[in-house]
């Protein structure tokens, strides 16, 4: 596809999924209370957006990632929630 | 247009989804044995399981002139406690031998455990000395890319196992490129929240190419959309993909890994 049709097939979706990002920040801003880790991955994935590098969507996905290699003791749960913890 | 789903969890859905898939082109579902939303208590409870992916499910299923297939194991997510998984997998070869039972999966990683691992390694060895394909279900967000990293490892370690007979599920764009590398399959799960959306799906095939690439839906008892395949193969479409490039991808690619099972057969 060239640029044109990519833009005409993606651009209102991609607004509508970027005014969505800049809402969620603002409601959580005004809440009360301490926010996580898992704030401080997002705005981390957030600075990999902007600018001409490629592979935004991998930079993004590495930012909430556990990058380190040794197995855990014991799941403690089954869960995910989207973050690592560890990135605080 | 003709598709496989290759991975659906259809104990978890309505009889109206597979007629709903049926109508949309669905000529044959696969299901991996997976985690059921609770822990199960027993062993028995497995077994139950077993005979219903494997004797119930194929009648639903041809219902609406669907084949039906399916992969054992004990899931990630009931792995941590050793010894029920030792129990659960002594009760699995029995059921090798069933006309639809198309490997060991989906086996794999949650939350990147010592005794996941463990249990991985076992049904590693489950499917190696048996001769099965493998399919991996790969950890949920954070702890995906570690996960797959270890997964891999294992799989490499293992002599026996040979790279084009396995498929790791659940791909996003910081893990598919070395699941490729190592010249195994790649499923993408088409999901409306979290794994691949049918635009990323996409872009990931353009980025990559078509080779051992799969899509499913891995529709379960949560959010999940059993036409997501179909629908991704519209955005295809769309984007000006021709009809034969999209029916490798939703057809003839998991045809060409499945049918290496010796059972797959439409």
């Amino acid at each position: 596809m060239t640029k044109q049709q990519v833009l005409d097939l993606y651009f209102l979706d991609a607004r509508h999924k970027l005014v969505e990002l800049a809402a969620f920040l603002d409601r959580v801003e005004r809440a009360a209370g301490k926010d996580d880790f898992r704030l401080q991955s997002f705005r981390q994935a957030l600075t990999q957006l902007n600018g001409k590098k490629k592979n935004k969507v991998k930079a993004a996905l590495l930012a909430f990632s556990d990058p380190t290699t040794t197995p855990i003791a014991k799941a403690a749960g089954k869960g995910a929630v989207g973050a690592y913890v560890g990135s605080r | 247009m003709r598709y496989i789903e290759p991975h659906a969890h259809m104990v978890s859905r309505t009889t109206d989804d597979y007629e709903r898939m049926a109508l949309a082109g669905c000529e044959a579902v696969c299901e991996p044995a997976f985690w059921a939303g609770f822990d199960r208590s027993s062993p028995a409870g497995f077994y139950d399981y077993f005979c219903q992916l494997t004797e119930h499910e194929p009648k639903r299923a041809a219902k609406f002139g669907l084949k039906h297939f399916c992969w054992l194991c004990i899931n990630s997510k009931e792995a941590e406690d050793v010894k029920l998984a030792e129990e659960v997998i002594a009760l699995i070869p029995q059921f090798l031998n069933r006309p639809n039972v198309l490997g060991i999966g989906e086996i794999g990683l949650n939350k990147n455990s010592r005794n996941e691992l463990r249990v991985l390694e076992m049904q590693v060895e489950l499917a190696a000395t048996h001769e099965q394909l493998i399919l991996v279900h790969t950890p949920h967000l954070e702890d995906k890319l570690k996960g797959t990293r270890l997964i891999l490892d294992v799989l490499k370690n293992d002599q026996r196992i040979r790279p084009e007979r396995v498929i790791i599920d659940h791909v996003e764009e910081h893990t598919v490129e070395m699941v490729l590398d190592c010249g195994m399959w790649a499923g993408m799960t088409l999901y409306p929240e979290t794994k691949c959306t049918p635009a990323r799906a996409i872009d990931i095939l353009e980025t990559f190419g078509q080779e051992r690439l799969w899509m499913n839906s891995a529709c379960d008892w949560g959010v999940s959309d059993p036409l997501a395949v179909p629908k991704t193969a519209l955005e295809m479409k769309k984007r000006g993909h021709v009809a034969s490039a999209i029916e490798k991808v939703i057809f003839g690619n998991p045809k060409s890994f499945l049918k290496q099972s010796g059972k797959f057969k439409l």
